[in-house]
């Protein structure tokens, strides 16, 4: 009888998540012509096709521009698992505050994005906080606003909490009596968690990469601001067509290439997920957030 | 000792997170209008503030999208969840699948694709126009999914059967729910809805696309501002907004340690 | 639970409260920062009208925005070659200039300009040129006693890492087509792509591509050139003495926002008198002061202080107006733009 429960999200599902995609789909696939819309594939054709004949595949424009934000999406995640994994196993394992712990990381969110990423701007200039601190300590200073680096460290500022949530909710609900097993069965501290901890732990660590590597790579704001428009990524390619060309067509084209590219990303991940299969099935919720 | 070495590691990454805010908040006492440039000490901004005409309107405005939107989507997530549960393993796939799907779209997908489905509404409904009600019916719909993923899992790891033999047992389908699975799910529920009030809080592009003629949340504001200036009255509320929040979490905290004593005494 | 849910309920009554006072009110649309918002209250005061306003970034922001449908605008403030295109697509509403009695204070110069050449739908708000900010004291230092006046010293090697351009398609293009001396309009593929490849040649030459942000980077001595509009100039030389701005001797862009009346408006009668009102010499003073953009109007200029009238990046020279050009809208060549500006920008 519960199943009741189910038809009304369906309904629900189809508007708010079917129908717009479907649309997204549609403005892709045509075109307007004098006489009326027209089926073509050449919004897709346009973003593989090459200036000049012969031009190597990566150095193709729309090409070039998609594999750097993916490189920068990748790297900006592997830093906030780096980062994140410690955290989250500290908040989890170590102290009794740990939701007031937790409040701590996510209050930063609730001040305005756009205003944190301003803020890195007045701390990474040349005449910046930074470079005041670094020489104020005799250091020599750095240039880091409007580089590669910046951008990665803006990412990692605005997701690294995205990271950390899924994590600490996996191992805060460990049962503890399994690593004691582990311990009692004459395991060190380094094959404890190597062994059982971090396997156990698989399904927040995947949660994280998604919640991170989804926006780094599709982000227009950050690249803007920190990259100083020099780093042009897929989402501003994107944003660029929906609001300053205002060719709607080649930028849902844009979005359901960049789709089909996370989805495989997705695959990707999900391989490295080797941990047993419910008994329910339950594989689809690998993506669980917590 | 590790616990030292994870203190301080700790310390570092609040470090981190906050030093921008800081920086924010201390702008906010600047006397110039820059950036960057120190003009002394003033609070002309705060005297400012309570004066402009817009600000309080589009903190009003995040506020009540924020709140609304994410108890409207914990309501219907948390019902979907229970549903989804329910059903065989190949339709629960689908569904599930199709729920995850605004979490991997990029936000100005989302955004865009919901503009277009609420201008095409319009026309076939033949009245209504942009505004609060789209802005907030984008923002549940993306909210949503976040609480249905945040639910699943607890509820999986709930026996199913329980909610039959509270049933059994001659209590109301209501009081089952209640008394039998609600408090068994509450943390995942809990998660669901501070997840969808802070993505909802920190929106952006979504609303950008999705708000309407005459209506503003704080930062589709400061994104317009953004092009010829970011006046820094925004930092004087964000400080406010800041301590605000940091004065409540501190009560919260003590309450809660507090109970905890008594709890143990 | 029971005050939370009263707190909610209490929120939602606000809420509808809040969307349900409605008088005769306008939706204004406008960029950023580009007005005095204390005058609402006077407007009201004087009208019993509520102005409701927001903001767009970009012309194109406002094109999507208002094409796209799902609510109505009563004023809006394009520039020109976006006002151009919106007659083309029949997006604006003639004006009735019988309710606007205080156009006789807006210099007529501004009259009959090719973007709207019957001069029917569109009242000039603010106009100004695009040039260099420099550092004089940062430029003397790099490259001793140079004088800046051409637009080739965004090309200079001596200035790697000290030049700013600006983040936007249009304004990027005008220096290397300039430079070229070709139009700003062009629409020949091959003087694009020579601009276009000046403009790549410059990339290592460029430290950002900013919007905004330049005003407060050039306050910060972050570099010592920037590609920036007039007004923004002035914004930054009123913090830092050391700027100065020039319109290179090659020649411009001289741009225009002018308010128009899109069709659908709900009240243009209410438009119109807000044009009216934001066309008067003592409104129009405090949002010149305000904004730091040059005003279309004679009277308010007669009301400014010297040393304003005669700042080149407020008021022009007869001499740089002559050389400089107008944008006209691209149509279909537009993507090509596009793809061009796609191409300086993502290679590195």
């Amino acid at each position: 009888m519960k199943r009741i429960f189910v038809y009304p999200y369906i309904l629900w599902m189809s508007v708010f998540i079917v129908a717009p995609l479907l649309i997204v789909l549609w403005f892709s696939v045509t075109a307007t012509a004098p006489d009326g819309t027209v089926f073509t594939f050449y919004h897709f054709t346009r973003f593989f096709a090459p200036a000049f004949e012969g031009q190597p595949f990566f150095q193709r424009i729309y090409i070039a521009v998609m594999t750097r934000s993916i490189r920068l999406a990748v790297v900006s995640t592997i830093v906030c698992f780096v980062l994140g994994y410690p955290l989250a196993y500290a908040l989890a394992k170590f102290y009794s505050h740990r939701s007031f712990l937790l409040f701590l990381f996510m209050v930063p969110l609730w001040m305005n994005f756009l205003l944190r990423t301003y803020a890195w701007l007045t701390i990474l200039e040349q005449n910046g906080v930074l470079n005041a601190v670094l020489s104020f300590l005799g250091l020599p200073t750095v240039d880091l606003l409007f580089t590669d680096t910046a951008v990665v460290i803006g990412m990692v500022y605005n997701f690294l909490p995205f990271m950390v949530l899924p994590i600490y909710t996996v191992l805060r609900d460990m049962d503890n009596s399994i690593i004691e097993a582990a311990q009692d069965l004459g395991a060190n501290r380094v094959q404890v968690f190597l062994r059982v901890v971090f396997p156990m732990s698989m399904s927040g660590v995947i949660s994280g990469l998604t919640m991170v590597f989804m926006p780094a790579v599709t982000t227009f704001v950050i690249s803007n601001l920190l990259g100083g428009g020099q780093f042009i990524l897929i989402g501003n390619l994107i944003e660029r067509q929906f609001i300053h060309v205002g060719d709607w067509h080649f930028g849902s084209a844009m979005a359901i290439i960049l789709i089909v590219i996370i989805l495989f990303m997705m695959g990707l991940i999900k391989l490295i997920d080797r941990q047993p299969k419910e008994p329910d099935g339950a594989t689809v919720e690998r993506g669980t957030l917590y | 000792m590790i616990k030292k070495a994870y203190t301080v590691y700790m310390g570092l990454m609040l470090f981190f997170l906050y030093a921008p805010i800081a920086v924010l908040m201390i702008f906010s006492f600047n006397y110039s209008p820059s950036r960057n440039y120190w003009g002394g000490f003033s609070l002309r901004w705060y005297r400012d503030l309570f004066n402009d005409p817009h600000i309080p309107q589009a903190l009003f405005n995040t506020l009540v999208i924020a709140v609304l939107s994410s108890l409207i989507a914990t309501i219907i997530g948390t019902i979907a969840a229970m549903g989804i549960n329910s059903l065989g393993r190949k339709t629960k796939s689908i569904i599930i699948g199709v729920t995850n799907l605004p979490v991997f779209n990029p936000e100005i997908v989302t955004g865009v694709s919901l503009m277009l489905l609420f201008v095409f509404g319009i026309r076939v409904l033949g009245f209504g126009e942009m505004g609060f009600a789209t802005l907030l019916m984008a923002h549940v719909s993306f909210n949503v999914s976040y609480v249905i993923l945040s639910v699943m899992p607890r509820l999986r790891r709930l026996d199913g059967n329980l909610f039959e033999a509270a049933m059994d047992l001659g209590a109301p389908p209501m009081r089952a729910f209640v008394q039998v699975v609600l408090p068994a799910i509450r943390p995942g529920i809990i998660t669901g809805a501070l997840l969808a009030f802070t993505l909802s809080v920190d929106d952006f592009i979504v609303s950008f696309f999705t708000i309407g003629p005459g209506v503003n949340n704080l930062s589709t504001l400061i994104f317009s501002m953004a092009r010829r200036g970011i006046n820094p009255r925004i930092n004087a509320l964000s400080t406010i907004i800041f301590i605000v929040v940091m004065i409540l979490l501190y009560i919260i905290n003590r309450r809660d340690s507090k109970k905890r004593k008594e709890h143990l005494a | 639970m029971k005050k939370f849910i009263l707190g909610v309920a209490l929120l939602v009554t606000l809420a509808i409260s809040f969307t349900g006072c409605r008088g005769e009110e306008i939706r204004v649309f406008n960029w950023g920062n580009y007005m005095d918002e204390s005058i609402f209250a006077e407007f009201r005061a004087q009208t019993g009208i509520r102005v409701r306003y927001s903001n767009f970034g970009s012309n194109e922001e406002m094109h999507t925005r208002v094409t796209g449908g799902g609510g109505a605008f009563d004023l809006i403030f394009p520039s020109d070659y976006m006002i151009e295109r919106m007659i083309r697509e029949e997006l604006l509403l003639p004006i009735n200039f019988d309710n606007i009695p205080n156009i006789r204070y807006i210099d007529e110069r501004f009259f009959y300009l090719p973007f709207d050449p019957e001069n029917r739908y569109s009242v000039p708000y603010k106009w100004g040129t695009l040039g260099i900010l420099y550092n004089a004291v940062m430029v003397r230092e790099i490259a001793g006693d140079i004088v800046v006046d051409s637009w080739d010293i965004l090309w200079d090697e001596r200035f790697a890492g000290n030049i700013f351009m600006y983040d936007s398609m249009r304004d990027s293009f005008t220096p290397p087509l300039k430079r070229l001396g070709y139009s700003l309009n062009t629409t020949d593929i091959d003087e694009l792509t020579a601009a276009r490849d000046m403009l790549i040649q410059q990339r290592p030459l460029v430290r950002a591509f900013l919007g905004d942000l330049v005003k407060d980077s050039m306050i910060g001595n972050e570099a010592a050139l920037a590609l920036v509009f007039s007004g923004c100039a002035r914004f930054s030389m009123g913090h830092n003495s050391d700027l100065n701005y020039v319109v290179p001797r090659e020649g411009s862009n001289i741009w225009f926002d002018s308010m128009v009346i899109p069709r659908g408006a709900r009240n243009q009668a209410g438009a119109e008198a807000f044009i009216n009102f934001l066309s008067s010499p003592e409104i129009a003073l405090r949002n010149t002061l305000y904004t730091g953009f040059t005003t279309t109007n004679w009277a308010t200029l007669e009301m400014l202080p010297d040393e304003i009238r005669n700042d080149p990046a407020f008021w022009p020279s007869d001499e740089v107006i002559g050389i400089s050009e107008a944008f006209i809208h691209l149509g279909e060549f537009t993507a090509v733009w596009d793809r061009a500006w796609v191409e300086v920008l993502a290679t590195r």
